[in-house]
């Protein structure tokens, strides 16, 4: 972000560019920036609060009165200590024929739509996989998890593209199925942690690992620490 | 899990080097034309998605505020955005600081770009002057820029 800074000023535009990782805005130096230490993903704070997002805003655009390259840190932090998982119902079994979490993906789509509906869709869950079609998709990494080659799963699509779209799908569901807008990475690791469904794309994750699959293809199937 | 863990696997990666720091100084806030720039890889939902490593940008139309992410890094929360766009881009906000006369007005355009690039070239060359120079043309004075 921090190289637009730089060739939007340099075509006579003043910029201000806020960012969540310290190290990052130091390093890459944009003429005015402004480090926020927020959350990966919420870079004005908190959702919902518009008094916190202009505070941050009027932070922001006061350094368009320095008279020179400036990094200055927003007066408040928002920090995750990686402990808060949304509480958040999964379904009842229904098809005791089908693997676990695919019955449960079955169960959550009512309350996909309306999660889709209630966010516009901005999550953007259904990119390379409808709807319809996640509990297949899940069936793939399943087959994975139990040993199948990777290449031989069946991963309908790119295996990022594809894990994008279940976590979305997942995590879409949940805010139809909480009153509140979860803290930052609560409903990842309810997800990951919590259902069926993370836990077949972690072990799938482990098993393309062991089975040798390009460092990108496993990697970014779950958030890169996991 | 944690956000810190996710940001020391991202802090250390290189960034371009700029030899001298380009600095324009806007008109007052309050005559200015504003608009955002996010490399949160936002879209309409009619216009094309993001590739993964697409150093293309897509146009946003203020007027509309249908904007979807199309951003594939897993390592970002993505359900701030979905309860409310203006964690990540805060049209609304802008609409009333335009209201109460902080800024001058709001550009009709903003600009996405995706974030999670490796090979930033595209960006310095081509993709981001193209950008520069249609805000430029709209008459804009400052960008905000925001990450995802």
């Amino acid at each position: 972000m921090s190289v637009l800074a730089h060739v939007f000023e340099a075509a006579g535009i003043a910029t201000v560019a806020l960012g969540s990782i310290r190290r990052q805005i130091e390093s890459t130096a944009p003429p005015r920036g402004l480090w926020c230490d927020f959350p990966l993903g919420r870079p004005l704070g908190r959702p919902g609060d518009a008094e916190f997002q202009h505070r941050v805003l009027d932070a922001a655009f006061g350094l368009l009165d320095a008279d020179g390259p400036v990094l200055a840190e927003f007066d408040e932090s928002i920090p995750d200590d990686g402990a808060d998982t949304l509480a958040c119902p999964l379904p009842p079994r229904h098809d005791p024929d089908a693997h676990p979490a695919v019955d449960e993906a079955r169960g959550l789509r009512a309350a996909y739509d309306r999660g889709v509906a209630a966010t516009g869709g901005r999550f953007g869950a259904g990119r390379v996989v409808a709807a319809d079609d996640i509990p297949a998709a899940i069936e793939a990494f399943v087959r994975i998890a139990e040993g199948t080659p990777w290449k031989e799963a069946g991963i309908p699509g790119q295996p990022m593209r594809v894990s994008h779209d279940i976590r979305s799908y997942y995590e879409t569901a949940a805010l139809a199925l909480v009153d509140h807008t979860p803290a930052a990475w609560a409903s990842t690791r309810w997800f990951l942690d919590q259902t069926e469904g993370g836990r077949v794309m972690l072990a799938a994750r482990r098993t393309m690992q062991d089975q040798g699959a390009p460092q990108p293809m496993w990697f970014y199937l779950t958030p890169g620490d996991r | 899990m944690a956000d810190s863990d996710i940001k020391a696997l991202t802090e250390a990666l290189p960034g371009e080097d700029f030899e001298t720091t380009a600095f324009t100084t806007p008109p007052p806030l309050a005559e200015a034309t504003v608009a955002i720039v996010t490399t949160a890889s936002l879209h309409h939902p009619d216009q094309d998605d993001f590739a993964v490593s697409d150093t293309g940008f897509r146009v946003l139309d203020d007027a509309r505020r249908d904007y979807v992410t199309g951003h594939w890094s897993p390592n970002f929360d993505g359900s701030g955005f979905a309860a409310d766009m203006n964690v990540v881009f805060p049209a609304h906000r802008l609409d009333e600081l335009e209201e109460r006369g902080v800024i001058g007005r709001v550009a009709d355009r903003h600009l996405a770009y995706a974030g999670n690039q490796f090979d930033l070239s595209g960006v310095r060359l081509d993709s981001g002057p193209a950008g520069a120079r249609l805000m430029r043309d709209d008459g804009v004075d400052v960008v905000l820029l925001t990450p995802v």
